[in-house]
């Protein structure tokens, strides 16, 4: 029919052989690097239109007029449309609050909002048409932080909100709040010998994934649509584009296109609603592709933060009582504020043992542009914070940052500020242990028997030093992460798996809806379904919604969550199987009946090693087939004045040590070296985790001193959505990474396994900053850290 | 938009002639992403790649006569004797993809302050040879740069070559970016060494509306070079010279505040820059004493 399907099935056997705890390849590997691999931008359809998206040029303004007739009558235009076009009473959208509106109604509320769609039959004309949309404006007050947010006379981003936060938050400008209250800190403070208070300030870092937001909606002969699309989680995607469209959800058929990363970037929508809509308007596939400019207003990025702390210790090193307020800026509409600031209220403290806490965390609705999801997830700014504190209470006892950690360090057993027990391993002070235990890397390391190697030296190619002004830093950090969904949420995932027998060999197909954004789940299926079923050839079927929620790639959840799944369904499968075995053989050897059986290698083998069959002859013609739900225990809502409650379903620990050389005459950082040291419970492909844990702090270093949305104070205005002037960290701002992974596994999980994908990028920031502080002596309460700032005014 | 393709400089210039709005087009990598993100739409684009003189250079007795396209990554590798600022320079553009692509005729035909080339063709010192159907003629660099993204080539004329004064001595270029790779540039600086004139001659980039000469420091160094017979001596110069041409440096600087940096830092930063470029070149110059 003429369409490019992105990607097709991956079919994993002799070249990828291999089960859990092997460094297996990835099957798109290959495929990736070579350029081959078919990602959503590269969708194609014979005869489709393309789509493009007129945003709003202003942060904060009524819409007096929208005059669509240019464009209209431009030629090759088949179709614009904007907020009266939709088709139902549904035309707000949202993961959480539905406040987004599909298209700009009455308002717009932040700089880049959507206000019109334009299908055309080239992408140009498509562009051009929209620029001759007419939107008359008339400024509103614009809302940029807090103080603008919750003055008594503010301009409300929502009016008339009626979510389920609007009742315990203090302001209608506030997202959500969440307090947690644990013994008496104000008691406890006099109990202090040091106290150490401070304000700390994190930047809006974007995920800045490399494959822009596209994808492709197909209508359908049923009046439904087929929509192909690169996103993190299908079915919560499904759940807000139906209703908006007017179609039950089985007449909107999702499937993931090739994803070029996601990072918590595309768990919002972004063209889904407007490609279905064009299609099903113009009745011809359309095609939507963001350019890098398009991208930065595409998607939410992480909450810029300001974080006030307050930390008391004894003479001895012992935390007394940390105070703290966490205000985050959610922007224009909610997506995942609520979850967020849930995650920051309850890791506020980081991984220390303080009975007397006193903390409270916020999100702001303003006018700058929407925040949400992006790895670490709200524990990311509280890291940065908390752990800057520490090392100023250390200097303040005289004491090593490090001895000062481990003194304060939780283990398993101990209590959160949430009251919750921490009942696996949490081996916090050993993570520290082990990356300060590492030599150091050599002094001077850019002098070479030709001089200097500015590649190793600040400034690298631009040559700024040859070892003038640059001084050495080490600095350390912690940090505490959940794994999978928190607060009471129903968290599940699904998995189909069939087996049968082709030419004689047993294999195995899995089906679920997860989306492979590069996290390596298509690999690690196929190694948990031949541990399971000991087949050698696994294919896994391209993620769709013909299958059941898989939840979101996030949260590190999912090879613990959908990982979980295949494996649940695969033993499922295998009783089936052993079964049919039972009924076929069973007569002709008692084992059958005695013995505790497994497959391997393609065998019915009992536990003592004994052949009964091939599994081949066990199915004969016979296909064993299950799509089974997996769930991870439940966890609890915060109270909503204490923040007490089991919130959270395993906790995940990395720690960092970074090792810089900075320039401390033009401000300019080399990090020369950021080792890790991690947690994993069980190594499920040791490779995947060595190349996580690098990736996670790769953008913790990121965030430390460059990555930054630059968002103007007053109008609010995006400053740099470009990769020319949002700067991402190239292969030469990357340090070598060490990486030490511990497996002590936690009981409750799958394999005992832990999730990896976000604890590095949390203690990798803080770290770093340290590491500029020990260098320059000074203070340093923001990231990123520009040069200016280390060269003072 | 229409594509013209002359084969050959003639056509070139002639079509030039008759489309003087027409956007000369090499190695695409400042034109291509205009055109993409439609900042930029012109009547005609001029492609000139099917023009093979344009990439390659010239070694006379005192000069390199350098084509307009040849790409940075050739002069980096095959003229580092020869203009050592300019190779030094073009090592700090973008990646190598774009290195492979890009030209200094590209660089003077934006004429964008944060230009990498610039602060080592006017430290270097030379000509830019521009032509049109009218004739040839040699603009001095001194007086190419006019105005923000605006040079002083008329409509029809197109940039045939470079004439580059050879190296006498030594010279270096430095640039400031947030990141240590792959960046456009805060701010840059070029010095180079004149010892066959016994002067000293720079370049100030992304810190003025124009790429600009530092003069008043270029004239307070050569005064305190001579008067010093540090030509002749080699000895080193004296920290308090360093540090008032360092301060010349910043002082002629106009920088402004913007999202890559504030203006108060860049001039710092080219204080630094002179500082330091100074005591490289310097030394090598003794050394070779």
């Amino acid at each position: 029919m003429g369409i490019t399907r992105t990607p097709t099935s991956l079919t994993q056997s002799s070249a990828t052989r291999g089960g859990i705890g092997e460094s297996t390849l990835r099957p798109d590997g290959t495929l990736k690097v070579t350029g081959e691999f078919a990602y959503s931008s590269d969708l194609w359809h014979e005869d489709m239109l393309w789509g493009y998206t007129l945003r709003s040029t202003v942060a904060h303004a009524a819409i007096v007029s929208i005059d669509t007739g240019e464009a209209l009558a431009t030629p090759g235009v088949y179709a614009v449309l904007t907020y009266d076009d939709l088709p139902t009473e549904v035309k707000h959208y949202g993961l959480e609050i539905r406040d987004t509106p599909v298209l700009a109604h009455g308002k717009v509320r932040h700089h880049g909002e959507p206000v019109a769609l334009v299908a055309a039959d080239h992408p140009e004309t498509a562009r051009r048409a929209a620029a001759k949309i007419r939107v008359e404006y008339e400024p509103l007050p614009v809302i940029t932080d807090e103080a603008s947010a919750t003055a008594p006379d503010a301009v409300l981003v929502h009016e008339g909100r009626d979510d389920h936060h609007i009742g315990h938050v203090p302001h209608p400008n506030i997202v959500h709040r969440q307090p947690v209250v644990r013994g008496d800190a104000a008691a406890a403070a006099a109990r202090a010998d040091v106290v150490v208070s401070g304000e700390y300030v994190f930047g809006m870092q974007d995920q800045a994934f490399l494959g822009p937001e596209s994808g492709l909606a197909v209508p359908a002969e049923d009046g439904g649509v087929d929509l192909y699309v690169a996103t993190q989680w299908l079915h919560s995607d499904l759940g807000q584009i139906a209703p908006v469209l007017g179609l039950p959800e089985r007449k909107v058929r999702m499937t993931l296109s090739g994803v070029g990363g996601a990072f918590g970037g595309r768990e919002d929508l972004s063209m889904q609603i407007h490609g279905c809509l064009l299609a099903l308007r113009t009745g011809k596939p359309v095609k939507i592709v963001y350019n890098r400019f398009e991208s930065f207003f595409g998607h939410v990025h992480r909450h810029p933060a300001r974080l006030w702390y307050e930390h008391g210790a004894t003479r001895d090193g012992r935390l007394t009582h940390v105070r703290c307020r966490i205000v985050l800026d959610g922007g224009a509409y909610a997506s995942s504020s609520p979850a967020v600031v849930g995650n920051a209220a309850s890791l506020s403290i980081g991984p220390y043992v303080v009975d007397d806490v006193d903390v409270e965390a916020l999100a702001l609705y303003t006018n700058n542009p929407p925040c949400g999801a992006m790895r670490g997830f709200g524990a990311v700014q509280a890291c940065f914070a908390y752990e800057a504190q520490m090392d100023r209470v250390a200097a303040e006892l005289g004491m090593d940052p490090v001895e000062f950690r481990q003194i304060n360090a939780m283990e398993q057993g101990a209590v959160m500020p949430t009251g919750q027990t921490v009942d696996s391993p949490a081996p916090v002070a050993e993570l520290l242990r082990r990356v300060k235990s590492r030599p150091l890397p050599p002094e001077r390391q850019w002098e070479t028997t030709e001089g200097a190697d500015v590649r190793a030296l600040p400034g690298g190619l631009s040559n700024t030093t040859h070892g003038e002004g640059v001084v050495r830093g080490v600095g350390y950090a912690v940090g505490i992460k959940n794994v999978g969904f928190s607060e009471g949420f129903d968290d599940y995932s699904t998995a189909r798996v069939r087996m049968q027998a082709i030419n004689g060999e047993a294999v195995a197909t899995v089906h679920t809806a997860m989306a492979e954004v590069g996290q390596g789940g298509v690999t690690v299926h196929a190694q948990i379904a031949r541990s399971e079923l000991g087949v050698t050839q696994v294919t896994i079927q391209p993620a769709d919604t013909q299958v059941g929620s898989a939840g979101s790639t996030s949260a590190s959840r999912q090879t613990y969550m959908t990982g979980g799944a295949v494996k649940n369904t695969c033993e499922a499968v295998r009783a089936k199987v052993l079964d049919l075995g039972r009924r076929k053989f069973g007569t002709y050897h008692p084992a059958w009946a005695t013995a505790e059986l497994l497959l391997e290698d393609g065998k019915v083998v009992t536990d003592g090693g004994e052949v009964l069959a091939g599994i081949a002859e066990v199915l004969d013609d016979e296909v064993v087939d299950l799509e089974l739900e997996f769930r991870h225990r439940p966890t609890q809502a915060f109270d909503l004045r204490t923040g007490q409650g089991n919130g959270h379903v395993q906790y995940s620990f990395a720690a960092h040590r970074a090792v810089v050389e900075v320039d401390t005459e033009l401000g300019l950082v080399k990090v020369v070296e950021l080792a890790c040291a991690q947690d994993v419970g069980k190594a499920l492909n040791p490779l995947s985790v060595v190349g996580q844990i690098q990736g996670g702090t790769t953008q913790g270093l990121g965030v430390a001193v460059m990555e930054e949305i630059v968002v103007d104070p007053v109008t609010a205005l995006v400053r740099n959505p470009s990769f020319t002037d949002y700067l991402i960290p190239t292969i030469l701002d990357t340090p070598t990474i060490p990486v030490d992974v511990l497996e002590l596994a936690d009981a409750q999980a799958p394999y005992g396994l832990r999730g990896v994908g976000e604890a590095p990028t949390l203690s990798s920031t803080p770290a770093v900053l340290a590491a500029i502080r020990q260098a320059t002596g000074l203070a340093l309460n923001r990231t990123p850290v520009r040069p200016e700032h280390l060269t003072g005014p | 938009m229409e594509f013209l393709r002359p084969a050959s400089w003639q056509e070139a210039l002639a079509a030039k002639a008759e489309h003087p709005t027409a956007l000369p087009i090499a190695g695409g990598t400042d034109v291509m992403v205009e055109i993409n993100f439609d900042h930029r739409r012109p009547d005609h684009l001029l492609d000139l790649n099917r023009i093979g003189e344009l990439e390659e250079w010239e070694t006379g007795t005192d000069t390199v006569r350098l084509g307009a396209s040849v790409p940075y990554a050739r002069i980096m590798s095959g003229l580092r004797a020869e203009l050592p600022g300019l190779a030094l320079a073009s090592h700090t553009v973008a990646s190598p993809q774009i290195r492979n692509r890009g030209g200094v005729g590209g660089n003077l035909g934006t004429a964008s302050p944060a230009g990498d080339a610039h602060p080592a063709l006017l430290a270097g010192g030379g000509a830019v040879e521009a032509e049109s159907v009218r004739g040839s003629r040699l603009i001095p660099i001194d007086d190419f740069y006019t105005g923000v993204k605006r040079n002083a080539l008329a409509p029809d004329e197109l940039i045939r070559a470079v004439h580059l004064k050879k190296a006498t001595g030594p010279q270096q270029f430095s640039k400031v970016g947030t990141r240590n790779a792959m960046v456009i540039a805060v701010c840059a600086f070029g010095i180079a060494l004149h010892p066959d004139t016994r002067t000293v001659r720079t370049g100030i980039g992304s810190a003025a509306p124009t790429p600009i000469r530092a003069g008043t420091a270029e004239e307070f160094l050569t005064a305190a070079l001579d008067e010093g017979g540090l030509w002749d001596s080699r000895k080193p110069v004296p920290p308090a010279v360093a540090g008032q041409f360092a301060a010349l440096v910043a002082g002629a600087a106009n920088p402004i505040d913007d999202v890559r940096g504030t203006a108060a830092y860049r001039r710092h930063a080219l204080g630094v820059m002179a500082r330091r470029t100074l005591g490289w070149t310097w030394e090598q110059y003794r050394a070779e004493g």
